[in-house]
């Protein structure tokens, strides 16, 4: 046999393959045929129907000439350096992660390619593509020296956690300046909005509420009596009212309570809101995580000597914590699209940005357009989440032992 | 002890019961929340006197800027434009506010409030004046606390059918679906003026506008109801235009006014007085683009409106030239509805109501002296 026929040969054994595996799956028995006919039909009418609008009926120009305002909201455009720069930070941090945890450069550069081909079609001025470049650069050329200088690998990975800590706190000052300052001038938060304020509130309410959840976890299995029913007040609580309205009671009934010269500012009320529900919830998660702890590790660590909290610290919170990762993650994924709820209460996030747009008089009634643009918005950073989360379980070997 | 956990449990499940009681349903939060902020007005009136030593005119001068409560989402009356900065109808009237104030219109924080917070908001401090398509009624003239300002918008609730329904009147919505948004008063209106008349009818509810006349366009309900200002400017967007109809019924009046915080005179004059400025400007004829050639006028009236003659603007505690910053940073009255509804925009809307009173309207300014 020639190689040619030979090829010619797997060819067809590949095709033939090919059918036993369609027929195998989706033509038998009969029943199975009919359903993959019907399912086929509805999806290429309802493909063709959204790509048809996609492309011939949605007039984009309502999502193209606002993008500014999706991303920063009434963020004032001559301080925008300053959320070039947070961006510039969380990039490298994140770069530098992923390298330190064993992330692949090449990997994040072919990741990065399409955002930056995205971002060079879209009609954004130059400055902005300048620097999308420089910021996505930066991300790739952190994550190859986390991956190549072997060396920095271990202490990366110790300081890192800390320096996104330290890099959350250097954000938000910042992005909010000083009163009076010139080279940072206050930048009332009442002008954040867009997509850097949902993201804000959403890592804001992450940030703060991990240690909250997990100090009302232990509170709430403590043997101290107050401790214990404190906790259990108040996840039950707040577990028991939907987070509307907690944030109605933030916005409408805090500021009845203060005293009139008091004014907290509203951002930070939705903030402290979403935290504190979050809280909640997470520390019913935890306290799942806990309670698989068998008891044997606690005695373990008694016999060893250890106090409350060491044994919590080196012992039990790292394999509970490590057990509940999906459902933090899950928690975490949904706070980010509950990020959507101030609107309601008159914050400017990217919901709030997207009516405030299609208010525009030139570009109404194209809510289609606006919505399924920051629908796909977030769904990027939802899928983004799980997808680190499930690197995160790969790496510390959850469901392997 | 396990008896005392079972105790402490239905504890807790009575209050999340009462707690969820309260916050389920919309319709029963607002409820909740209405009766709230009539609690807590009588608290603040209360409060007044005594604060009223310093007047809200004072507090905002000191602060060098005015802190004004907007629509952020209202298709000509406040938006965020694609620079975002706010724009719009009632924003120019902040605008306005902030240019006899300090001679600079752009010196205002505007605060996004929605329909609910809104007379909090006031109430608390929070905003120096509220300028959001707010009706003016009477329970929010007293019992909410408020006091209002010169109306700057005249709208009422009207009804857009489709013409082959052959629909001439309320009587002919007999047993018809009507789209509504739900929300402040119009959802009510239409259920006070239907049963006034006694007509049969299935409202059919959606939370936006654009959901409200959206299912109208499909064919999910025979009219469609709202502000008659958003009639007109929804109208022009159908597929076919002329294929609809609005009905020349009115179901309520809904005059548009700003507001501030009740039993504060001093600062309600000025705000008063600004509008009238925007009105007796167009009056006058006078415009931002000819303000400075008025400056030469022989006419006593326009003297003393400008603050040439006279101490009209100390009065107040502004500057004497409070209505000329106001009409050349921003125009009077024509201009500005011009700018944000006039013939030139979208929407189109005839002026109506809202031209002056020596053209039929009911724009009225008392005298300046």
């Amino acid at each position: 046999m020639t190689p040619k026929s030979i090829a010619m040969q797997t060819r067809r054994q590949l095709l033939r393959d090919f059918l036993t595996w369609l027929k195998e799956n989706l033509f038998s028995p009969w029943y199975n045929a009919l359903i993959t006919i019907v399912s086929a039909a509805v999806i290429y009418v309802a493909l063709k129907g959204i790509l048809h609008w996609v492309f011939y009926g949605a007039k984009w120009g309502v999502v193209t000439t606002n993008l500014r305002l999706f991303a920063v909201g009434p963020y004032p455009t001559d301080q925008l350096w300053r959320v070039w720069l947070a961006l510039g930070l969380a990039l490298v941090l994140g770069g530098l992660s992923w390298g330190a945890w064993g992330g692949r450069s090449l990997v994040a550069l072919i990741l990065v390619i399409p955002f930056l081909v995205v971002f060079w079609l879209a009609p954004i001025t130059p400055a902005a593509k300048r620097n999308w470049t420089v910021v996505l650069f930066l991300f790739v050329l952190s994550s190859a020296v986390a991956e190549f200088v072997r060396p920095l690998r271990k202490p990366l990975q110790k300081i890192l956690p800390f320096a996104w800590l330290v890099a959350f706190f250097v954000t938000l000052v910042l992005l909010h300046g000083f009163k009076g300052s010139q080279r940072l001038p206050l930048v009332e938060t009442g002008l954040w909005g867009g997509l850097l304020l949902t993201i804000l509130l959403a890592v804001v309410a992450i940030v703060l509420s991990f240690p909250i959840g997990v100090l009302l976890a232990l509170g709430r299995r403590s043997s101290l009596p107050i401790v214990k029913l404190f906790s259990i007040f108040y996840i039950e609580l707040i577990r028991g009212v939907p987070l509307v309205t907690v944030l109605f009671m933030a916005q409408i009934m805090l500021p009845l309570f203060l005293p009139p010269n008091l004014r907290i500012d509203k951002v930070l009320r939705a903030m402290a809101g979403m935290t504190l529900f979050a809280a909640a919830y997470l520390a019913e998660n935890v306290r799942g995580g806990l309670q698989a702890i068998p008891k044997g590790q606690y005695e373990a660590a008694q016999a060893l000597g250890l106090n409350y909290y060491q044994t919590m610290r080196y012992i039990i919170l790292p394999q509970a914590l490590r057990a509940v990762i999906p459902a933090i993650v899950g928690q975490f994924i949904s706070l980010f699209k509950d990020t959507s709820l101030v609107a309601i209460v008159g914050l400017l996030d990217l919901l709030s940005i997207a009516l405030s747009v299609i208010a525009q008089p030139q570009w109404i009634g194209l809510q289609r357009e606006v919505f399924a643009f920051i629908g796909v918005i977030y769904w990027i950073f939802c899928y983004a989440m799980s997808y680190a989360s499930r690197r995160l379980e790969v790496k510390l070997g959850v469901g392997v032992r | 002890m396990h008896r005392k956990v079972f105790i402490l449990m239905l504890g807790l499940l009575v209050l999340l019961v009462v707690l969820g009681a309260c916050a389920s349903g919309s319709q029963e939060k607002q409820l909740v929340t209405m009766e709230v902020t009539k609690e807590v007005t009588v608290i603040v009136t209360k409060e007044v006197p005594a604060a009223a030593a310093k007047s809200k005119l004072d507090v905002v001068m000191e602060r060098g800027k005015l802190i004004c409560g907007v629509n952020a989402n209202l298709p000509g009356f406040g938006y965020l434009d694609q620079n975002g900065q706010y724009a719009g109808f009632d924003i120019d009237f902040c605008k306005a506010l902030a240019a006899a104030l300090f001679d600079d219109p752009s010196k205002v924080e505007y605060r996004p409030l929605t329909a609910k917070e809104r007379f909090t908001a006031v109430q608390t401090g929070e905003v120096d004046v509220l300028i959001r398509n707010t009706t003016w009624t009477l329970s929010r003239d007293t019992s909410v606390g408020m006091d209002f300002a010169p109306t700057t918008f005249y709208d009422g609730q009207g009804i857009m059918v489709r013409k082959a329904d052959n629909i001439k009147s309320l009587e002919d919505l007999q047993g018809a679906t009507i789209c509504v948004s739900t929300g402040t008063t119009t959802e009510l209106n239409l259920a006070d003026q239907m049963r006034a008349h006694g007509i049969d009818y299935t409202p059919v509810v959606f939370e936006t506008a654009d959901a409200t006349f959206g299912a109208y366009e499909e064919g999910r309900c025979d009219a469609v109801t709202t502000d008659k200002s958003g009639l007109v400017s929804r109208k022009s967007l159908l597929k076919n235009p002329e294929e609809h109809v609005i009905l020349d019924v009115t179901l309520s009046k809904e005059p548009l006014s700003p507001a501030v915080l009740q039993g504060d005179s001093k600062w309600l004059d000025v705000v008063k007085w600004v509008v009238f400025a925007t009105f007796q400007a167009e009056e006058f004829g006078i415009t931002s683009q000819n303000v400075d050639d008025f400056k030469n006028s022989d006419n006593p009236g326009i003297r003393r409106f400008l603050g040439l003659e006279g101490d009209l603007g100390k009065g107040l505690g502004l500057t004497n030239d409070f209505a000329y910053r106001v009409i050349k940073h921003v125009g009077n009255y024509a201009e500005i509805y011009d700018r944000n509804l006039g013939p030139n925009t979208p929407f189109n809307l005839p002026r109506g109501p809202n031209s002056l009173w020596t053209d039929g309207g009911l724009l009225y300014s008392p005298p300046f002296r």
